[in-house]
């Protein structure tokens, strides 16, 4: 298989599960649901808003032909309105999505550029107190519940040494007297690139913790996959081979085993980037951080249903497109794949 | 040193069962960190089924309100404190155990057993049926798990049999795919195939020859697993997609005293916190340990 | 015949009362036991034995890359009159790859997949500081066409993966060559290979040998290589070396029951169509502790002693020795050694 059909067949495969997707999250809003129209405008919606929304969403067509036109109109990113805010979906995400991806972008960052040099150390040491440590330490990052562990650093950092703010992207201050031009709505690239140091230092301290909480999940996920990977790769007859040749241990684990070990672990990229992204909800909500995660939650309170199917699509089809580029880079690293066995795993 | 080994004698003495040297269990009982956790583990059940005669105010762990003690801190008669309606939060904390461990344990066997039975399925016959079961279990994984699970269950009813079914729903695709693989694996063998070979039917098969083979990395993956079942279920209910009030449940009393922290009732939220944690833990360390036992490269003898 | 263990010349390397253990749940399992040989510069030995006896383990040893939990209890490796066991881990990384090399059974394993042949020959020639810039690749190039490998400049960028598996192993001897090394441990180097590619890497290593004056250990379970190639042998079972000589000699008149067998048990031309002789029994597991010789208890001519007391390497010949009391006077006091 070549490579340009290898890229062919991981993309139709993400069509096709996108479509998947689309299904499911119909089946859920329209068919799952007694009155699809309820749902859509709440609880206290009157009998005359029930029928106008009956026949804006077409819920007396049969059911595919609904199928359909939610597909076509979700495909020109028409995800509806939110009952609680008024606006079309979309609108509201456009805010909201760069605070959560800034969040959830340096929080993986975090947690690969740690955890996978510590996976390695752990591998090579094996069985040595450091490894030991690790594992304790990364069984407990995974087992820590983020809501929790996010209350726990506020009641330390906030409440007893004062050093870190307690929640949100900026101080009030910050935003009257040296507002962030918004360029990406990334705060901390905004105000770098604006040359507003004293919103970015401000931006900084605000972003710390949630980031921190955020990382912990992964970053042990990271640690976990990368050490074992790295101890299968280092029992291969070619890393015996390597030492009888001479080479140094330290090139032997960074350079030569570690491109072996880190082809599998790139597959957990998808599932850290997953972790973060739903871990974001619950972080958000405990540093009332006004991303994508707090949304949804408003939107749970407030029966704003069709909020959460945006959120869920729209974060799934991220997900969708992490996973294919995390099969690409796993291509271009390991020549086998693009010859071999292609196909997904 | 000694004195260690002297206590693991004991150990397995008490039991009356000693594992053969080498054996996944002989690997397991010297775990030692696993053994504390199973210890934790076997505590915690024991502290849900006896939950109502373990504190003095078994109706408050249920939810009866009294408003007169209302968050009181910690001390000889409450010693985790009082919640905002007053309740002990001892006694919230242990009938918390009671939601905690049924939601998990029942999530864990449903989609095991369901996802398992998917993947062998699809993993025996091939063809169409296994494309068919594979393709719709790609679109499960292709959603965050936890994400899925929120917004099935912000369309149900909220309650504890609805948020075990939220959860089952996102949590069988992987059994599916693993048990599907395992299938592959022991379908080609001989002895598979010379049943086939003598007419043997379909289902005793896969119910005589397959399951009993795939069953021990599939049981080794669930136990993995546990924890993490227990820390989605709290999730959904820390933003109130769970359990509804009054049941008492870990996640949804981290939620309640979330905004009481500020200012310093730090125990209303600390406390099932810290239960959820040492139990999740205590799950993937005992998990973590049978997969080191059970696993022959692991453990680092060749 | 074999000058080497007559002359006072230091040997280029001599291994004495090797001792490896790997611990196991159900006990140690002594791997090599007690074993000592010597390689002249130039020769080829073989080291020859079942699966499990330890040659693998022996070889490996001498490089001091026993995989953990396993180690080296006791003995010298004398390389070039140097103890190997008393350098440190760094003194012994100039020692791998440089001066003693290493091959592989499996070339297809012991070549990292995800590296260019190029890449992988060039590090050992930069970790050993041999050649710099473009004559890494030169030296590389005019290595591939010595060893008798095509399209030398495309193989450079090839992986692994996509040469057949006589020409892996080509690669592999290759990149042992690459810096000069005075002795090439092989390690069942044609096992994995089809049967007409064995004989042209033999005859690869055994011109090497000749015209380098290379020195090769031959690691391999195959009795024929054996007599085909090497000056020296030494036949080992269960960690121990129970009978080692020349070549011809040992061939000619195997003394000890266990290479009788063997050499009974291989195809005879002359005897086409008379059934292959066996060695009764099979190999016990290293675990199962046997007092006494560790062959009797599938050996024909055993006796009480043989089950009692384990019998030393004595001299049944001229350059020969063996491990059997059927030579030994007095079991007692039978302890000749090299």
């Amino acid at each position: 298989m070549s490579r340009g059909e290898y890229l062919l067949r991981r993309l139709g495969f993400g069509l096709f599960v996108l479509l998947g997707v689309l299904l499911v999250t119909f089946v859920v809003s329209r068919v799952v649901p007694g009155d699809p129209a309820r749902l859509y405008l709440g609880p206290r919606a009157s009998p005359e808003a029930l029928a106008q929304v009956r026949e804006r969403l077409g819920l007396d067509d049969p059911l595919p032909k609904q199928f359909v036109k939610y597909v076509a109109s979700t495909l020109q990113g028409d995800l509806g309105y939110s009952f609680r805010t008024k606006r079309p979906i979309i609108e509201d995400l456009k805010v909201r999505l760069p605070a959560t991806m800034e969040l959830v972008i340096l929080s993986t960052g975090l947690a690969l550029l740690v955890g996978v040099p510590v996976g390695v150390l752990g591998a090579s040491r094996r069985g040595k107190g450091f490894d030991q440590v690790s594992r304790i330490l990364t069984i407990a990052g995974v087992s820590i519940p983020a809501f929790w562990w996010a209350l726990l650093l506020q009641l330390v950092f906030f409440l007893w040494l004062g050093l870190l703010p307690l929640g949100g992207r900026v101080s009030q201050d910050i935003q009257l007297h040296h507002p962030i031009q918004m360029i990406t709505g990334f705060y901390l690239i905004d105000a770098a690139v604006t040359g507003n140091w004293i919103a970015w230092r401000d931006a900084a301290l605000h972003i710390l913790l949630p980031a921190c909480v955020l990382a912990t999940y992964p970053l042990s996920l990271a640690v976990r996959m990368t050490r074992a990977s790295m101890v299968e790769v280092l029992s291969e007859v070619y890393v015996t081979a390597a030492r009888a040749q001479g080479l140094s241990e330290r090139e032997i684990l960074f350079r030569l085993a570690l491109k072996n070990a880190i082809v599998p672990t790139l597959t957990i990229m998808g599932l850290v980037f997953a972790y973060s992204i739903t871990g974001a909800v619950l972080v958000e909500i405990v540093f009332t951080w006004p991303g994508m995660g707090s949304y949804m939650t408003d939107a749970i309170l407030n029966k704003d249903i069709y909020v959460l199917f945006a959120v869920t699509l729209v974060v799934t089809v991220i997900y969708i497109f992490v996973n294919l580029l995390v099969d690409l880079v796993q291509a271009a690293l390991d020549p086998r794949i693009r010859i071999g066995r292609g196909g997904e795993a | 040193m000694v004195s260690t080994r002297l206590g693991r004698r004991r150990f397995a003495g008490v039991l009356g069962w000693r594992p053969e040297p080498g054996s996944s269990l002989w690997y397991l009982q010297r775990d030692r960190i696993a053994m504390i956790s199973l210890g934790v583990l076997i505590l915690m059940v024991l502290l849900a089924i006896f939950a109502p005669w373990l504190t003095p105010y078994p109706d408050q762990g249920r939810g009866t309100p009294n408003v007169a003690e209302k968050l009181k801190p910690p001390s000889l008669a409450h010693p985790f404190g009082t919640d905002p309606l007053g309740r002990d939060v001892w006694a919230r904390v242990l009938f918390g155990a009671r939601t905690a461990l049924i939601a998990g344990i029942t999530i864990q066997v449903v989609s095991t057993i369901g996802g398992t039975v998917l993947g062998a399925i699809a993993g025996y016959f091939g063809g169409w049926l296994d494309e068919a079961i594979m393709r719709v279990t790609d679109i499960f994984l292709a959603f965050p798990p936890l994400l899925l699970a929120m917004t099935v269950a912000s369309v149900l009813e909220p309650s504890l049999g609805n948020s075990i079914l939220a959860i089952t729903l996102v949590w069988w695709p992987w059994y599916a795919r693993l048990a599907r693989g395992q299938v592959i694996s022991v379908r080609e063998r001989d002895y598979v195939k010379a049943a086939r070979g003598i007419g043997v039917n379909d289902a005793t098969i896969i119910v005589r020859h397959i399951l009993p083979n795939i069953m021990s990395p599939v049981l080794v993956q669930a136990t993995l697993d546990l924890g993490a079942a227990i820390l989605t279920v709290s999730a959904l209910s820390f933003v109130g997609l769970g359990v509804p009030p009054p049941t008492a449940d870990w996640g949804a009393m981290v939620n309640e005293g979330r905004i009481y922290i500020q200012n310093g009732r730090w125990w209303v939220a600390t406390f099932p916190g810290l239960a959820l944690f040492v139990t999740i833990m205590a799950f993937n360390l005992l998990g973590d340990g049978i997969q080191l036992a059970t696993s022959p490269k692991a453990r680092g003898v060749s | 015949m074999d000058a080497g263990t007559c002359t006072s010349a230091v040997p280029l390397l001599e291994v004495d009362d090797l001792r490896v253990v790997f611990p196991t749940p159900r006990g140690m399992v002594k791997a090599v036991w007690g074993v000592s040989f010597q390689i002249q510069k130039g020769h080829m030995y073989g080291i020859v034995g079942e699966s499990g006896c330890g040659k693998t383990a022996t070889g490996r040893a001498i490089l001091r890359l026993i995989p953990p939990p396993g180690k080296i209890v006791g003995g010298r490796i004398l390389f070039r009159g140097e103890n190997l066991m008393e350098k440190s881990e760094e003194e012994m990384r100039r020692v791998r790859g440089r001066s003693i090399s290493m091959i592989f059974q499996d070339p297809a394993a012991a070549l990292n997949p995800l590296f260019t042949i190029g890449q992988q020959i060039t590090a050992i020639m930069k970790r050993h500081k041999v050649a710099h810039g473009e004559a890494l690749r030169q030296r590389a190039e005019q290595l591939f066409e010595e060893l008798g490998l095509p399209h030398s400049r495309d193989l450079l960028e090839c992986y692994p993966h996509q040469l057949s598996g006589g020409m892996q192993q080509r690669v592999m001897i290759a990149m042992a060559l690459c810096v000069e090394s005075d002795l090439l441990i092989a390690d069942e180097p044609t096992s994995c290979l089809d049967v007409t590619i064995q004989s042209q890497i033999l005859d690869l290593l055994v011109r090497l040998q000749k015209q380098r004056g290379l020195a090769i250990m031959l690691i391999t379970h195959d009795l024929g290589v054996v007599a085909e190639t090497c000056e020296r042998v030494a036949v080992f079972y269960l960690g121990r070396i129970v009978e080692q000589g020349a070549v011809s000699e040992v061939f000619r008149h195997p003394r000890h029951p266990y290479t009788q067998g063997l050499l009974a048990a291989l195809p005879d031309p002359q005897r086409w169509g008379s059934p292959l002789k066996m060695i009764p029994g099979s190999v016990p597991t290293p675990l199962e502790a046997i007092p006494g010789c560790a062959f009797a208890p599938r050996c024909e001519f055993a006796t009480d002693t043989c089950g009692n007391v384990e019998p030393q390497l004595v001299s049944v010949g001229d350059d020969h020795l063996a491990a059997c009391f059927l030579y030994a006077a007095d079991p007692g006091k039978g302890r000749g050694r090299a």
